[in-house]
């Protein structure tokens, strides 16, 4: 029930937003995501960490002529993202509070039914419904990208679907090719267990590697993601860099690592050589930026390099690591976001050069923007540390030039993160906007300061997060290490 | 024999009977009808579908799974034939509704349209139980010929003159392909009836030299490929839908659809499955050839109209994939499953044609024709629903879940997995990407543009509620497509 709720009580908010207009718009999409993030605590509260299997399940029967199933259930390894998802829509609700005036209540109806879609392909233990799922999610980001974007929005927005849809129609030809070979069935956990030669795991590997690869993105599928955050509303940013981007790397260790295990293990120098260009050449490819949403984008990208090195290398370390460094960057790309949108808000300029000196006319933000600016370069006792310290440990077990490149975002996030931050900040005020400037609003402290509680909490203290996982990480990495052939 | 039982003998025939009646009733009361608006006449035509709709159940009812051959032979009826002759009542009403408006706006409801419409209907119910070459070849040209008159209803406007002539002349040339074709099948095996040849070619196929089988073959494909649409015998779609008047261009695009669907099953499934082989290869160079023809033209397209004409060759491309996928090796095993899977597809596609169509009708009014990509420019400041109700539609037919349309390209992509077409299956989905950007881009205009002219649009209460419904269907078989697969399956089985 608890499965079902997450999912539906955003959708229902969100069409029920669409029916009553514009109306209140604002309240009932607060109340709603509120709601919906409640109904998602007591999955933390009662999850048993002992166990791998998935919990708190749910099962219907749903289209019998092709054995589809409505079949939810988290594990260690997807619970948290639920979590998360909901928690970043109630911070998404506010942070928009008055950034939108026209359609609002289609805008905001947008996000709802995003939410709820997103929880679902985090949820969904049959293949079809996970792939509804997936894919519905493009229909409500094109259109936030596209009505509520900037200049360029129609571009961007066009690109970004069809990019994740190129992706998502070669997965559907494996989905469909796995059910054949179950013998008529599309329960993730049944194909789990289903042996497949190495040739037909070979190219499912593939089928499913384009979905994910474009959606988490790796290298050198990735450019779609400066135009789409660029161009996106500052919440479209922020759902899309702290929940849509993990959707490919979830699906990396929910299909491709314990379907495909052989062509995983077999494969894995491609992943490890695309995720360490990511994080090496897309980190000199941030440094060069100079809009500040691009910058973030690209430190989206090498960061996600991150994770799926962390997968491909097979330990508990790595993979643990991936999964702790997807939920920081969940909150750290969030805040990053945001901070920029306060900026917009204000000068409607995204451009580095615009700015300098803010420090001195929004002392309180600069603080803020200072912590997630450090956690983005992974300083310790921030959340950022944690995941990537984690997978460079894993790395390091597998060679240590493998770590060292690993090891070498700690210097290139710090660089291109702490160099825009200088620019922004520090330094003469040379704009004159830019003195006139007004320090945050109450609601803007309330938004970053629960992310900053969220990034120095996971820092400090990361047992809460990582208790949760380790049962399901070393059921999954035992049961990769098997041969399936 | 008394008539008692001549009835009840007869009774599949019911609808057929009652719809002949009816249309020739139209055409008496409709001299006594002088209203713009044809109140009496359009009613009329309503309430005789409503009662064919109705006769069909009952015989549903009586006879249940039952296969019944009446008149010697020459008329089938099975649940498939009921299933898709009460998708035509609803296409065809469905039609009526939408163009009712329309056609008064332009001076073109006349009795004509009625009664044609009808009479087509009636074709395609022939076509549809048709058990013989020689019912299923009456029952297309009396609905040909309707259709035909029904594009040049508009007679002074020249380009719709031109298109039903070109309709007529590359009909009447499919039409010969076709008949060419049953004169050789008849050749080879000495009847007519669908289910003896059947058995025939099985005894021949098996024995002897089976060359005239499939040279006859060659000439029925292409003219199912004919009246399908299928590449490479689609040219006469683009410049048909383009040139009739949009509510004509919906009466060519929805039923008749189903009727050819039947017309394919009828002749490739119930009579020459011995030839499965033979004509799956040639299904499958259609299929890809449409899928790639109409998906790629599609995007070069500025007038509405015809990219939705370029757009059901893409389709009838997918929904072939489902009819190819039968027989693998020999084994018939999956048969039903394919079959029932492109039943499902082309009941989807009719439901979003009459959707997509319908909007244009709704948007058209007196001296506007909307049928420019412009046209549609900023719609959801206008109209935030019908804009919504656009977006399913398109998204349906882009085969984007939650709606009707994923399920169809599901269904039927699995069929081709299953069937061992591997890449046909990976071509379909990459033709189909590139379908997703023509239908999204009519989304970006209704989204993200300015309304090239401000106010509501005005609109039928009667058309506003259907299309509107039309819309919710799409998305609520989006969320539970079962019923619908359900019923096809049992629809193939009873074949």
């Amino acid at each position: 029930m608890l499965l079902s709720l997450a999912i539906w009580v955003p959708v229902v908010a969100g069409v029920l937003l669409l029916v009553l207009g514009e109306r209140y718009a604002r309240w009932i999409a607060l109340a709603g995501s509120i709601l919906g993030f409640l109904v998602t605590l007591p999955l933390y509260w009662n999850f048993d960490v002992s166990s791998s299997t998935m919990q708190f399940v749910e099962f219907a029967r749903w289209i019998e002529r092709f054995n589809v199933n409505y079949h939810l259930g988290v594990d260690g390894i997807s619970m948290l993202f639920v979590l998360l998802n909901s928690f970043i829509t109630v911070l998404v609700v506010i942070a928009s509070w008055s950034q939108v005036d026209s359609r609002v209540a289609q805008y905001y109806a947008a996000f709802l039914v995003l939410s709820g879609m997103l929880n679902g392909v985090f949820e969904a233990l049959d293949a079809v419904l996970f792939y509804v799922f997936f894919e519905g999610t493009l229909i409500p980001m094109f259109i936030i990208i596209g009505m509520w974007g900037g200049p360029n929005r129609v571009y961007a927005s066009v690109k970004f679907f069809l990019y994740t849809l190129m992706g998502s129609l070669l997965m559907l030809v494996a989905l469909l090719y796995l059910y054949g070979k179950s013998g008529g069935s599309f329960a993730i956990l049944d194909w789990h267990r289903l042996p497949l030669p190495l040739g037909a795991q070979l190219l499912l590997f593939f089928g499913f590697l384009f979905a994910f690869a474009v959606k988490v993105p790796m290298w050198p599928v990735h450019t779609w993601l400066p135009d789409a955050h660029t161009e996106a509303p500052t919440a479209g940013s922020v759902v899309l860099a702290a929940i849509l981007l993990k959707l490919g790397a979830y699906g990396f260790v929910r299909f491709s690592l314990p379907i495909m295990p052989d062509a995983s293990r077999q494969l894995a120098w491609l992943m490890i050589a695309l995720s360490v260009i990511a994080v090496v050449y897309i980190g000199f490819v941030a440094l060069a930026q100079t809009d500040m949403k691009r910058l973030i984008a690209y430190s989206s990208i090498s960061h996600m390099g991150l994770v799926t090195l962390g997968f491909f290398i097979f330990n508990a370390y790595g993979v643990e690591g991936g999964l702790v460094q997807m939920i920081s960057h969940g909150f750290v790309s969030a805040a990053l976001f945001l901070c920029v949108g306060v900026l917009y808000d204000r000068m409607h300029s995204r451009m580095i050069a615009d700015y300098g000196g803010v420090v001195n006319s929004m002392p309180k933000f600069a603080g803020l923007m200072m912590l997630f600016a450090m956690a983005n370069s992974g300083l310790p006792a921030t959340s950022g540390f944690v995941g990537e310290f984690l997978v460079i440990l894993g790395a390091m077990k597998t060679g240590f030039w493998l770590a060292l490149l690993a090891a070498s975002t700690m210097v290139l996030g710090a660089a291109y993160t702490l160099w825009m931050y200088k620019r922004v900040m520090f330094g003469p005020v040379a704009n004159p906007q830019v003195a006139a400037l007004k320090d945050l609003n109450g609601r803007e402290v309330a938004v970053l300061g629960l992310l900053a509680l969220a990034v120095l909490g996971m820092g400090v203290y990361p047992l809460p997060f990582t208790e949760v996982m380790h049962a399901s990480v070393n059921e999954l990495l035992r049961h990769v290490a098997l041969p399936k052939i | 024999m008394d008539a008692r039982t001549v009835l009840i003998d007869h009774l599949p025939a019911l609808p057929e009977v009652l719809l002949l009646i009816g249309a020739c009733a139209l055409m008496i009361v409709d001299l006594y009808v002088r209203s713009e608006r044809r109140n009496a006449s359009f009613d009329l035509a309503q309430i005789v579908l409503l009662l064919c709709a109705a006769s069909t159940l009952f015989v549903q009812w009586v006879d249940g799974t039952t296969r019944l051959y009446i008149f010697n032979g020459l008329f089938v009826s099975d649940v498939m034939s009921n299933l898709l002759k009460l998708a035509s009542y609803v296409s065809v009403w469905a039609t009526l509704v939408y163009s009712r408006q329309y056609l008064v706006d332009r001076g073109l409801l006349r009795g004509e349209f009625l009664t044609l419409l009808l009479f087509s209907l009636l074709g395609m119910m022939v076509m549809i139980s048709a058990n013989s070459f020689l019912t299923l070849y009456l029952g297309l040209e009396l609905m040909s010929l309707c259709l035909y008159a029904m594009v040049a209803l508009d007679r002074d406007s020249a380009v719709s003159t031109e298109a039903a002539m070109k309709y007529f002349v590359l009909g009447a040339l499919s039409s010969g392909l076709l008949l060419y074709g049953m004169s050789m099948i008849y050749g080879a095996t000495g009847t007519l009836s669908i289910s003896e040849v059947a058995q025939r070619v099985s005894r021949i196929a098996a024995t002897t030299d089976r060359s005239l089988l499939v040279f006859g073959l060659v000439f029925m494909v292409a003219g199912i490929a004919f009246k399908l649409g299928a590449a490479p015998f689609h040219m006469w779609i683009p410049d048909v839908y383009q040139g009739a008047p949009t509510a004509v261009t919906l009466a060519i695009g929805a039923a008749p659809k189903l009727a050819a669907f039947a017309m394919a099953v009828r002749l490739l499934v119930n009579g020459l499955l011995d030839l499965a082989q033979d004509w799956q290869q040639m299904l499958a160079l259609l299929a890809l050839l449409s899928m790639a023809i109409g998906n790629i033209t599609a995007i070069a397209q500025s007038n509405i109209k015809r990219m939705l004409a370029y757009s059901t060759i893409a389709h009838m491309g997918f929904m072939l994939l489902g009819l190819l996928s039968g027989v693998v090796g020999g084994n018939l095993l999956s048969a039903a499953d394919a079959y029932s899977t492109a039943l499902f597809y082309v009941v989807v596609y009719v439901l979003m044609t009459l959707g997509a169509f319908g909007m244009l009708l709704y948007l058209s009014r007196k001296g506007f024709e909307c049928e420019n990509l412009d046209d549609l420019r900023g719609l959801n400041r206008r109209s935030p629903w019908f804009a919504f109700v656009m977006m399913v539609l398109m998204f349906s037919l882009a085969g984007l879940p939650p709606t009707a349309g994923f399920y169809a390209k599901l269904a039927v992509l699995s069929s081709a997995v299953q069937a061992g077409q591997l890449w046909l299956a990976v071509a379909a989905v990459i033709l189909s990407l590139v379908g997703a950007f023509y239908y999204l881009r009519i989304v970006k205009l209704m989204y993200f543009d300015e309304p090239k002219e401000a106010g509501p649009v005005p609109g039928h209460r009667e058309m506003r509620a259907l299309l509107s419904v039309n819309g919710l269907i799409l998305l609520i078989l989006g969320v539970f497509p079962q019923p619908l697969m359900a019923l096809c399956y049992i629809a193939i089985n009873s074949l």
